[in-house]
């Protein structure tokens, strides 16, 4: 019989003794991003529920603040996990014909952590916004066949 | 098998923002899952998707194992003109699903 | 259930319990069997269907998807579609989702009422290695939490469901297998008696409230 705690690492993808991603290798994962430049905070809302009701499917949320115009407007925005297996979550690429610096996905969130959101400006800034959440189990779950 | 389904609006005027909604049916296998003895189950998820209007690219996305199963992306696009939207993902083990919609643009 | 899950489960375009819907649609128009006839050919709409199951069919209980299996067999001549599998879970949905925003409606007849009993029985009925019955989480303590989670009252209005836990969409079986290793108890087999009583007596439990089929459930 699995153990609750061997079951949530089943479930959440983390086979165990599987490396989870370090402060160093979302460290490396962000530099890839940044190429070494400051990345300052704000300009970036991350907008996720702090208490998350399931870690296989959480709606998470990210704009910037941007009048999107060819001059001036947000190019990549990404977002990273440093509690997950792998520190990039997912990137997307925007432009001028956005109209609005922002998208919505839902992503997976392994165990509680803070996430970061990373937006790179067309003016070669990079701007951040992080959100610690907290994970509960399903209760009830069955066996991972 | 229904693939995706998207969510662009019928018509708009133009010049206005128009919200998007794109879902695609996928297991996204992280790669990091086992079986219960033991076996690793090999990741299987979609990599990349691509929103053209009219050709020309509006939105780009990479999926990484962290992205949720059936995933589902939001986003906002200008209406330039009438014509099509058109919605691909492609990943793992040559997966590819597309879709497209039509907007009238006054 | 949170605010993201039910704007998840509202809006037809972010829900992807949708997926099974079309393509239950697909194979809800699609010929079958040695009679060569899609549900289609005899069926027009299917609005009230699922808000008034499980019900009696020949004198015997079943529920939406054994119903569906039955007119399968006996109608299309087409083998039934095993229980729990995708395109039976689709055409659940898809007939589900006619009944969306309608009561659920279970008129308790005679014939109806040993089966109530039986199932209302099996929900207070204290099961499992824990010792528990259903009724002390949802009758008594629904509201409390549970390891970080609310407790609900366990009203089946959305089956089959898309469970974020799952990734996928479920029947309500499936729900309440994952209810019974909760509470380290056998969980009874697919389309067993038992289970087809406890979903009657837990669906007239219901009755009144509006199908939201398919939900989107933690």
């Amino acid at each position: 019989m699995t153990t609750r705690r061997d079951f949530l690492v089943l479930a959440c993808g983390l086979a165990a003794g599987t490396a989870h991603a370090t402060p160093d290798s979302m460290q490396e994962a962000v530099g890839k991003v940044t190429g070494g430049r400051p990345v300052t905070k704000g300009k970036v809302k991350l907008d996720v529920a702090p208490l998350i009701e399931n870690g296989n499917s959480v709606v998470l949320s990210v704009s910037v603040d941007s009048p999107m115009t060819a001059a001036e407007h947000v190019k990549a925005i990404h977002l990273f996990s440093p509690a997950n297996p792998l520190p990039n979550m997912v990137s997307v690429y925007l432009g001028p014909r956005s109209g609005r610096a922002r998208f919505t996905t839902r992503v997976r969130v392994a165990d509680s952590q803070t996430l970061l959101a990373v937006a790179q400006l067309s003016d070669g800034s990079f701007w951040s916004d992080s959100v610690a959440v907290v994970v509960t189990l399903a209760a009830c779950t069955e066996e991972v066949k | 098998m229904a693939r995706a389904i998207v969510r662009v609006p019928a018509t708009a005027k133009r010049g206005q923002i128009i919200e998007i909604k794109a879902l695609v049916g996928h297991i996204m296998e992280t790669g990091f899952r086992r079986t219960e003895i033991g076996t690793l189950i090999p990741r299987d998820i979609i990599r990349l998707f691509v929103c053209t209007y009219n050709g020309e690219e509006i939105l780009r996305a990479d999926f990484h194992p962290a992205v949720a199963a059936n995933p589902l992306i939001e986003f906002t696009t200008i209406a330039t003109e009438s014509g099509k939207l058109e919605f691909k993902w492609t990943g793992d083990n040559l997966f590819s699903a597309s879709e497209s919609a039509e907007i009238t643009v006054e | 259930m949170g605010r993201d899950t039910r704007a998840m489960q509202d809006d037809d375009a972010t829900n992807p319990a949708t997926l099974w819907v079309l393509d239950g649609e697909a194979l809800w128009n699609q010929k079958a069997g040695a009679a060569g006839k899609a549900c289609a050919d005899c069926h027009s709409s299917m609005k009230g269907v699922a808000a008034r199951y499980p019900a009696l069919h020949a004198g015997k209980l079943l529920n939406l998807d054994q119903r569906i299996n039955a007119c399968r067999v006996e109608r299309q001549k087409a083998p039934a579609l095993q229980l729990e599998s995708r395109d039976l879970l689709a055409l659940s949905a898809w007939v589900g989702r006619q009944s969306r925003g309608m009561p659920i409606d279970i008129e308790v007849t005679e014939q109806l009422k040993p089966y109530l009993e039986s199932g209302r029985a099996a929900f207070n009925r204290r099961e499992g290695q824990l010792n528990i019955a259903c009724a002390q989480c949802h009758d008594e303590r629904w509201g409390a939490r549970l390891a970080g989670n609310p407790i609900p009252q366990a009203h089946p209005t959305g089956y089959p469901i898309y469970r974020l836990e799952w990734q996928g969409v479920g029947s309500l079986q499936r729900r309440l297998r994952n209810c019974m290793i909760g509470v380290r108890a056998e969980p009874y087999e697919y389309g067993s008696p038992e289970f087809v009583e406890l979903e009657l007596y837990l669906m007239w439990r219901a009755r009144g409230m509006k199908l939201e089929t398919p939900a989107v459930r933690p």
